[in-house]
């Protein structure tokens, strides 16, 4: 089943007076539980394709159906409405916010998504053991580790139980063992039947997914499933 | 959009507002600073200006609603002074004509008054008084109250007896320990005989002259005592309905010009007076300068408001990137509006709140002066106004935090 389903996407940005094409022609499908590596170097409209992808931004031309229904066209608020409970979002910079608690944190997207108190805080803390914070719930970001607020992103991503995870750069701000922790998280995420979507422009990185698209100046260059899947696990990383 | 989502939210709201607000402390109290000075003053003045006016209606309910006063010139002349004081006095001859012209009135009592004569009883004297020559139909126009005794007799009035009624400030100061009925009483040297006490009335506006000062007597007495110039003749003319005051005066008007014989086409040389017209003349003279001074103290409010929508501007800013998160994650436009609104709005009310707190007891110390305390009304406005100003004066910056665009916001840093 097709969860993405983007058709000639095109993002064209006007700086100055000039017209840049960030994205030129793009068509792209992803699969429930597919777990999709975006590559690229900077430049490559890699970011532009994320944000689409994310409904955190309109393509200028094309076609985008998630979950079978056309988002292209959607306005400000009803791509919110997307974004909070059919996406969940981890960022390479965490994005946690600052003054609220670990659990508080899991528990903003249930927030506006209307969820009653009681069944958020039980539903935030569920995943935050899940993700192996369960004894940092009352933590502040700034009283966490990197990966321990990389988890807090990754728990606030699942807690509304979304049809896409879109991790950007999830491990660029971890030192590598950090790094690879995180990647053993999204491998179990991805096993209990999750569909990743994973920006990179690392290829070891890269390699943890099963599919690894390669997108430069605005194309897609390469579409590939890759042939040696790296799985970690939680005694170290080893390939199939 | 369900009111259930709305409660969820409005609750996250307020402690996002609280904790922004805590989170600097400083700025949010110098903020705060600004609507709690334009509270206070807008406050305050109100309180003020409503009891000034009170004190003033109260000093002139000693005049009646329904009764109007036929005097030389009007209480409130605009224009050259002397054209009226150059007028010729009201005569009783002119009174009595009127009297007999008139139809419809309830009573009619000519009058005239003077200050400050000096009234002496074994050895006590007493100075600040105002002192009325009329006739028995002044106790209906007046409406004034006896304590004790009685008021002036019509054989009183016609007989000129050397009889007074007093005020209870005076009664208090030359009678301490005796009822001063029947006793005596030096006018000028004159005795005269005590046959009421009027009632307890209260000083007039802002304690200019005391009422319990008075002392009522015939008419033909007080010019023999007083002098026939001094005190120019009023006709009061009491109508006995509100309703009829306007009618009531065309006629007065129409008659007493064939009475003073004032030629067709020249203006009255005389004037019809009304309670009604000190109110007007209040509100049009003092009452602008009242609104005047509320506008002027209402803009110490605009600047804290200034003060907010800039330190909202500043906030929106410092939180670009955590707007940029929130709408990541699924915060809709209304969402982040009403998020920065609710902000603007508790820094307010809770300037509105101090501004209160320090305001109530100035309005006490007001008290002191004027019968008057802060009414509740304007406790109750001046929070509805300062939750108000923190909406108006966030709307800008709120408008443009919830129009971020969630990727540029997100990239800041």
């Amino acid at each position: 089943m097709n969860i993405i389903n983007i058709e000639h996407i095109a993002k064209i940005y006007q700086v100055g007076t000039e017209e840049v094409h960030a994205l030129r022609d793009v068509s792209l499908k992803i699969n429930k539980n597919e777990y999709v590596a975006i590559m690229g170097p900077s430049g490559s409209g890699k970011s532009t394709l994320m944000n689409i992808l994310g409904c955190l931004d309109t393509p200028t031309k094309g076609l985008y159906d998630f979950n079978r229904v056309n988002v292209s066209q959607m306005n400000d608020n009803e791509l919110a409405a997307i974004r909070n409970k059919k996406i969940g979002f981890v960022f390479q910079t965490f994005n946690l916010l600052p003054r609220s608690d670990a659990l508080h944190n899991v528990e903003l997207p249930l927030i506006y998504a209307g969820i009653s108190s009681a069944e958020r805080k039980q539903k935030a803390r569920q995943v935050l053991e899940q993700v192996g914070l369960g004894d940092r719930m009352h933590h502040k970001p700034n009283e966490l580790s990197g990966g321990q607020k990389q988890r807090v992103a990754i728990a606030r991503a699942l807690v509304t139980e979304p049809s896409i995870i879109l991790a950007d750069e999830p491990t660029g701000n971890l030192d590598t063992k950090t790094g690879e922790d995180i990647m053993a998280l999204f491998n179990e995420i991805y096993e209990q039947g999750n569909t990743i979507i994973l920006v990179t422009h690392e290829e070891y990185i890269a390699e943890h997914a099963e599919r690894i698209i390669r997108i430069r100046d605005g194309l897609i260059e390469k579409d590939e499933i890759v042939s040696s899947r790296f799985v970690p696990n939680k005694n170290g990383a080893s390939k199939i | 959009m369900p009111i259930k989502i709305i409660i969820i939210e409005f609750g996250e709201i307020l402690s996002i507002a609280f904790r922004a607000i805590r989170a600097n402390k400083l700025r949010s109290i110098l903020t705060t600073l600004g609507i709690i000075i334009g509270i206070v003053a807008v406050t305050t003045m109100s309180t003020a200006i409503v009891g000034l006016r009170e004190a003033f209606i109260s000093s002139i309910s000693s005049f009646g609603t329904d009764v109007l006063y036929v005097d030389k010139m009007p209480w409130f002349a605009m224009g050259d002074w002397s054209m009226y004081r150059n007028r010729k006095d009201i005569t009783l001859e002119q009174y009595e004509k009127l009297r007999h012209g008139l139809r419809n009135y309830e009573a009619m009592a000519p009058n005239k008054r003077t200050f400050a004569v000096n009234i002496k009883r074994k050895g006590k004297s007493v100075t600040s008084t105002l002192v009325y020559g009329t006739t028995e139909e002044y106790q209906k126009t007046s409406q004034v109250m006896l304590e004790e005794g009685r008021f002036m007799s019509e054989l009183d009035v016609k007989a000129a007896r050397k009889v007074c009624i007093i005020g209870k400030d005076i009664a208090k100061e030359l009678f301490p320990f005796e009822s001063p009925i029947n006793k005596d009483i030096q006018v000028k040297g004159v005795p005269m005989k005590v046959i009421g006490v009027l009632e307890k009335q209260g000083s007039g506006f802002l304690g200019s002259f005391s009422l319990d000062g008075q002392i009522i007597m015939p008419l033909k007495v007080f010019e023999t005592l007083i002098g026939e110039a001094r005190g120019r003749l009023r006709i009061d003319i009491k109508i006995g309905d509100v309703t009829k005051l306007d009618e009531a005066t065309e006629e007065i008007i129409a008659a007493m010009r064939v009475i003073r014989k004032v030629p067709p086409g020249k203006p009255d040389d005389f004037a019809v007076n009304q309670q009604e017209a000190f109110k007007q003349i209040y509100d049009q003279t003092v009452g602008v300068i009242a609104i005047a001074g509320v506008v002027i103290t209402a803009l110490s409010l605009f600047v804290g408001a200034i003060g907010i929508m800039n330190i909202m501007f500043v906030s929106v800013t410092e939180r670009t990137k955590e707007i940029g998160i929130r709408k990541a994650i699924g915060a809709k436009t209304w969402s982040i509006l009403f998020q920065f609104l609710t902000e603007a709005a508790v820094i307010c009310l809770i300037g509105g709140i101090i501004g209160l707190l320090i305001s109530f007891p100035l309005s006490l110390v007001i008290n002191q002066f004027l019968p008057t305390a802060m009414p509740l009304h304007i406790v109750f406005l001046a929070l509805v106004i300062s939750a108000l100003v923190g909406v108006i004066s966030g709307f800008l910056p709120a408008w443009k935090a919830s129009r971020l665009n969630p990727v540029d916001s997100l990239r800041y840093e």
